[in-house]
């Protein structure tokens, strides 16, 4: 067992773990995070994606022993404390970026990140910049929607 | 899926690494960004007892002027690679290949000494690696060697690093003024290359003074094209001057066949990448 | 008592709500079945074979039961009767060949990564490290694993994939439009074409697909209550609770099944699956908690896969291209047993191949086949996007032989508006359909002749670069089922849903229905409908749903049912409820209940203010301390409806691909589609449904394939390899709508959750096989891979088969990795 101390959402928090659990099953089992989830074993679908020191990472492709000391942020921390949804939460939802939500995490986590690296995207720099996050819903059609509107560059959802 | 149980050490030093190396051997995997590792890991394709994690190396990461020559500790993320003006102003072949690999959340994690020690035939960056020059600098219980491009990569995910060795940087010779493109062939954005071409070009006026061919998944390694470099220095920029380098580009290759493509239609693929890549890199595609 | 509201400024029916479930969603306050953690749970891994087929000689657990944490290690013999057996619903003729199919077999496994031992420990890591010491030695055996050899293998003395049913052959089923007394001779009509007409005879592949729902599937189960719980992500929690109380012998009132959030199902989730089984049968034994969450591997490896048909088709038309007869031959490859729909899959698809189109004579036949790969079973669109696919390829391949363009020839066959109701060649009366009008509308939005000139251009310049057009104006069935039509083709039960609508003191609403969502948003699309016909504030309106305890009886969602069917039984419950409030707001108001009108949600007495919201009522009842003599103090009220027929949505696709003709590579141009899918309820969630189930569709034209090598061994096993589209692989699509109401139904609805994948598979292929048409090729068997599509170019065939390997990108090397 390895001791290792980060903050979570803003949270301190300390254990004991086995250098082989990943981030991820950190964050699901042992603080109850199950906002992140896990969709594949081969880092394609991208669905685990949280922040990592202020950049997205795939949260199933890093060992929590390696997250030590440092500060991530799940979809759980990503409203204001007050409740108030960070603007990309509110595109998705304006836009009908999602349907059954299992990949939704992921890909607000990787909007976040996309959107502060390049605040006003083309919709190529877009898709690419989601490349790594797998949808079997949406067509990605609203979510590419959602990621303008967050953007500010859209009027919301087309129907 | 999760890893087999190990064992875990993070030095903050090469010479820590090399001793945790030295005293754990045969029984040890060595992490970098761990984007390959751990999904071998996790579908428990191996278990390692111990997995030696040096991404508390400091000195292992950043890029850095040497001369001739840039430095990239092996420890850089792709992004930090990818993003460093360094790169850009001096290898712009890497930074070109770069934007092509895999996906952003990887790029952040992964490290470009990592993804090179892989040795996958199918990786992004072996063929620029080698289209440059580059030198692999290694660092064992005897202390540093360098090795060359061409004798790096020995085959399928096999280099010639020791195993008691780590890689702790490339150093790639400047190519400042040199037009580049790398041209990855996919059928699905997240994939891995079918085939790769990554070029470079030195333009005299409208005459390719010299060129820098290297190939992706053309072979059980990244390979150099040593015969099209020759065949288009002095050349025209045009379209039918390269296509006719381009077509040398297979000769000598021995393309896997698998559910993407039959190594002949690789060939061919090789061929139009080739082409395709060397007129981007001459600002004519 | 209060003066009239005025009614609701804006309908809710065709109003773009926002949806009520995305709040939870996107901010990660969700019920995955993986996230549920109970006191003393116990974790399950799974021993599966890695033999396609093979007897199992013995399995030795004993290293495995000295692993750390591990409480036990059970086989398919040491759990006995208890593990249940997995069901087929739909023997689909009377003689079915069925294979046992045990959750885990004791003897022999007929499929790579059948279950064959189950590990139970403290922690998933520490069950999947006993499963690794678990041996089993295997007696491989032959594996058949070709859908055209299996099929002959009962003459031919091939490879059975279950030696002792003597057959791989598990049915066939047939409908002849002469003997139905529907149409006439198709063996007339294609002597005749042969004689002097046109005949298109083809062969097509349908390729196997896997659902690829985002949540791989995960089961809890608890035994610890008076009720056995069962968590499961699971499309059908109805049909599992029945399936789990029919094999087990478990009563069926002490199981209870909830499936929580679910995180996609396509179909995929349409299962009573081994897993589901295995722990329901462990918990009952050990009488401890246990939880099973599959690995993607495992989930594309054992989940059911779709589709995977050959298709022996004969089209008959006149020179002129009008056309006699269709005549479908298919072998539909079931994998290693009968699943629960299973060969009903491409029955489904019988009464389609003709489509919109005025065949006088119609034959189908299928023969469903076993192999030792993974079962087959329903995968969106079940059935009827191989029909479409067929018929909207050779009508493409019709109008190539005339000479006209693709939408002419369609146009020439189609049914014309005014001929609805419309009875089929299949015998289906189509209740409603504007086929000129949804095509018109999608050449305006496509700009279509423009498109056809930049191709002529392109053609004429040699580009290398070629454009392509793909038609597809599809129609299918939908809304299963009616319960009699069912009964009529032996399905093991019937096709009616099941509302209630609960009227609480404070005047909000829980409504309950039968219909299970993953994803769908039927808790909004829902919530309108209530909220309109009963005249109450849409956020007043609570949907419940996926839990047998709340929702007793249903039959969940699949075949783009929940709205034609479920939504229907949620309007007769409503209509309830108004009719029982009635004499209540009568005693109250003291009118007659004859003089009272219901609007907006409140009675008024006619020609007077006087009026009493339907809230009201519900607080009086709950009083019930003036009610009408005898009246039972309850509002609540429920229905079960039960459809006569099915209904049709249809639309014109219309696709435009460029073909990269020196790689074969295709890139998407433009897509636009005008589906008429009836009354719209949310237009937002419609889209998204269309969106969605187009990348489906278009995925199976050009990317996905699950492919076995010779050994039966799956190699398309992940995500690496099995290609699902990203965002930088599609593009944004244009839709629209033209509008028939359905007449099947009272809020005039049509399904809509198929449509997007049925369609759009044969525009892709057409526009890819249009855009090299010139160049020699009529056919690009799927998925239109470059080098499919460059093989097609270069020698003129529908670019040969897929070679089976896959590289490793992830090595089992020593060296290497970091």
């Amino acid at each position: 067992m390895a001791r290792i101390n980060l903050t979570v959402d803003g949270s301190q928090v300390s254990d004991d773990v086995e250098p082989r659990m990943l981030l991820v099953q950190y964050l699901r089992e042992q603080l109850g995070k199950t906002g992140t989830v896990i969709g594949c074993d081969t880092s394609n679908c991208g669905a685990c994606t949280v922040h990592l020191d202020g950049t997205s990472v795939k949260s199933c492709n890093v060992l929590a022993v390696q997250a030590d000391g440092a500060e991530v942020t799940t979809i759980e921390g990503l409203a204001a404390e007050d409740g108030t949804l960070h603007p990309v939460q509110e595109a998705f939802r304006e836009c009908h970026g999602l349907q059954c939500g299992f990949c939704t995490p992921g890909m607000i986590m990787q909007t976040v990140d996309l959107l502060k690296d390049n605040p006003d995207p083309s919709e190529e720099a877009i898709r690419l910049g989601l490349e790594g996050n797998l949808c079997r819903c949406t067509g990605y059609h609203n979510i590419v929607r959602a990621v303008q509107h967050a953007a500010g560059t859209t009027e919301g959802a087309s129907a | 899926m999760i890893p087999a149980a190990f064992e875990y050490v993070a030095p903050t030093s090469v010479e820590e690494a090399l001793a945790a190396l030295a005293e754990h051997g045969d029984d040890a995997k060595i992490i970098a960004g761990g984007q390959s590792l751990l999904p071998v890991l996790r579908m428990r394709l191996n278990a390692p007892e111990w997995v030696i994690d040096l991404g508390r190396i400091d000195s292992l990461r950043g890029v850095r002027d040497g001369g001739d020559h840039l430095v990239i500790g092996a420890m850089t993320t792709h992004h930090d690679v990818g993003r460093d003006p360094l790169v850009h102003e001096h290898a712009l072949l890497i930074s070109k290949a770069i934007t092509h690999l895999a996906d952003a959340q990887v790029r952040h994690r992964g490290t470009f000494g990592g993804a090179l020690a892989h040795a996958d035939p199918a990786g992004d960056l072996g063929a620029p690696a080698l289209a440059l020059g580059s030198t692999f600098v290694v660092q064992g219980p005897g202390g540093t060697r360098e090795i060359p491009g061409a004798d790096f990569f020995v085959d399928l995910f096999e280099t010639a690093i020791s195993d008691d060795e780590i890689l702790t940087e490339v150093r790639v010779p400047k190519h400042d003024g040199w037009g580049a493109s790398y041209e990855k062939f996919v059928r699905i954005a997240h994939q891995w290359p079918i085939v790769a071409v990554a070029a470079t070009v030195r333009l005299e006026g409208d005459t390719i003074a010299e060129a820098r061919v290297g190939l992706t998944n053309m072979g059980s390694t990244p390979l150099r094209a040593h015969a099209v470099e020759e065949a288009l220095a002095g050349r025209p920029a045009t379209e039918d001057a390269v296509a006719g380098a381009a077509a040398l580009v297979a000769d000598g290759t021995n393309p896997p066949s698998d559910l993407n493509g039959d190594a002949d239609y690789r060939r061919h693929i090789a061929t139009v990448m080739t082409r395709r890549a060397v007129l981007a890199a001459a600002g004519r595609g | 008592m209060t003066a009239t509201q005025e009614p609701a400024a804006q309908a809710e029916i065709g109003r773009d709500r926002r949806r009520k479930e995305d709040q939870r969603l996107i901010t990660g306050r969700t019920r995955w079945t993986d996230n549920i953690t109970l006191p003393g749970m116990l974790h399950l891994a799974m021993v599966r074979s890695p033999f396609a087929h093979a007897r199992i000689t013995s399995i030795d657990t004993s290293a495995a039961k000295a692993g750390r944490n591990v409480v036990t290690v059970l086989t398919g013999a040491d759990l006995g009767e208890a593990q249940g057996a997995c069901i087929n619903a739909w023997p689909v003729v009377e003689d079915q060949v069925t294979p046992d199919h045990l959750p885990m077999p004791t003897d022999r496994v007929a499929f790579a990564g059948e279950t064959v031992a189950v590990v139970v420990a403290r922690s998933a890591a520490e069950a999947r490290d006993a499963a690794e010491l678990v041996e089993v030695d295997y007696e491989e055996l032959p594996a058949a694993l070709d859908l055209k050899e299996a099929a002959a293998a009962h003459e031919s003395g091939g490879t059975l994939a279950h030696p002792d049913l003597g057959t791989n052959v598990t049915a066939v089923w047939r409908f002849d439009s002469a003997e139905a007394g529907t149409g006439g001779d198709v063996e007339a009509a294609i002597a005749e074409a042969r004689d002097s007409g046109i005949l298109i005879e083809r062969e097509y592949r349908q390729q196997r697909l896997i659902p690829a729902f985002m949540e791989p599937r995960s089961v809890v189960v608890d035994p610890t209550g008076e009720q056995i719980t069962i968590w499961s992500a699971t499309q059908i929690p109805h049909i599992l609770r029945f399936a789990l109380a029919a094999t087990t012998g478990v009563p069926e009132s002490k199981i209870r099944v909830i499936a929580p959030d679910v995180g996609g199902g396509f179909g995929g989730k349409l299962q009573q699956t081994p897993e589901e089984m295995i722990a329901f049968a462990v918990a009952r034994r050990l009488g401890k908690p246990v939880k099973f969450t599959e690995t993607r591997s495992e989930s594309l490896l054992t989940a059911h896969h779709g589709r995977d048909q050959w298709q022996r088709l004969t089209l008959a038309a006149t020179k002129e291209g009008t056309v006699t007869g269709l005549k479908v031959d298919l072998l539909a490859d079931l994998g290693a047993y009968v699943a629960i729909v299973g060969g009903g899959v491409p029955v489904l698809g019988a009464f389609m191949f003709n489509a919109i189109y005025k065949f006088p004579a119609y034959q189908f036949q299928t023969t469903n086949v076993l192999t030792n790969k993974a079962w087959t079973d329903a995968y969106r669109g079940a059935g009827r996007p191989e029909a479409t696919y067929a018929i909207e390829r050779l009508m493409d391949e019709l109008a190539a032989e005339v000479g006209v363009d693709p939408l002419e020839i369609r146009e020439r066959n189609w049914i014309n508006h005014e001929e609805f109701p419309f009875t089929t060649v299949a015998g289906l009366e189509y209740d409603s359909g504007n086929y000129e009008a949804a095509t018109a509308r999608a050449k305006e939005m496509f700009g279509y002749d423009a498109l056809r000139a930049e191709q002529a251009e392109r053609r004429a310049r040699g580009d290398k670069v070629q454009l392509g057009l793909g038609v597809s104006t599809f129609t299918e069935m939908c809304g299963l089922a009616p319960s009699r039509v069912l009964g009529s083709l032996n399905y093991g039960a019937g096709g009616w849903e099941h509302a209630e609508v609960r009227m609480l003191a404070t005047g909000t609403v829980e409504v309950v229905t039968g219909a299970s969502a993953h994803g769908q948003g039927h808790e909004t699309a829902f919530s309108q409908i209530v909220a309109d016909r009963l005249g109450v504030p849409f956020e007043d309106v609570e949907i419940l749903h996926g839990d047998t305890q709340i929702s007793h009886k249903g039959l969940d969602t699949y075949g783009s049912r929940s709205l034609v069917v479920g939504g229907e039984a949620l309007v007769r419950a409503v209509d309830k409820v108004i009719e029982k409030a009635r004499p209540v707001a009568a005693h109250l108001l003291e009118a007659s209940a004859d003089d009272l009108e219901f609007s907006g949600g409140s009675f008024t007495v006619k020609g007077t203010d006087q009026g009493m919201a339907i809230q009201e009522i519900a607080t009086a009842v709950f009083a019930a301390h003036n009610l009408p003599d005898g009246m039972e103090p309850s509002l609540d009220s429920e229905a079960t409806y039960d459809p006569v027929n099915f209904n049709y949505p249809h639309g014109t696709h219309l696709c435009a691909v460029e073909v990269d003709t020196e790689t074969g590579q295709v890139k998407l141009r433009k897509y636009v589609c005008c589906d008429d899918i009836g009354v719209v309820i949310n237009p937002l969630i419609v889209a998204g449904q269309v969106h969605g189930g187009l990348v489906q569709g278009i995925a199976q034209a050009l990317w996905e394939e699950a492919i076995y090598d010779e050994n039966g061994t799956l190699v398309t096993g992940s995500f690496v390899d099995y290609l699902l589209p990203t965002a930088a692989d599609t593009i944004t699509f244009e839709i629209d709508h033209t509008t028939s109401p359905s007449t099947t139904n009272s809020l005039g609805t049509k399904g809509v959750g198929e449509a997007g994948t049925i369609a759009s598979t044969p525009a892709v292929v057409n526009a890819v096989v249009d855009a090299v048409r010139h160049l020699g090729v009529n056919d690009i068997t799927m998925p239109c891979t470059p080098e499919r599509v460059w093989r097609a170019i270069n020698d003129g065939s529908s670019g040969g088969e897929t070679t089976e390997a896959a590289m490793p990108h992830f090595d089992e090397t020593e060296g290497g990795v970091q």
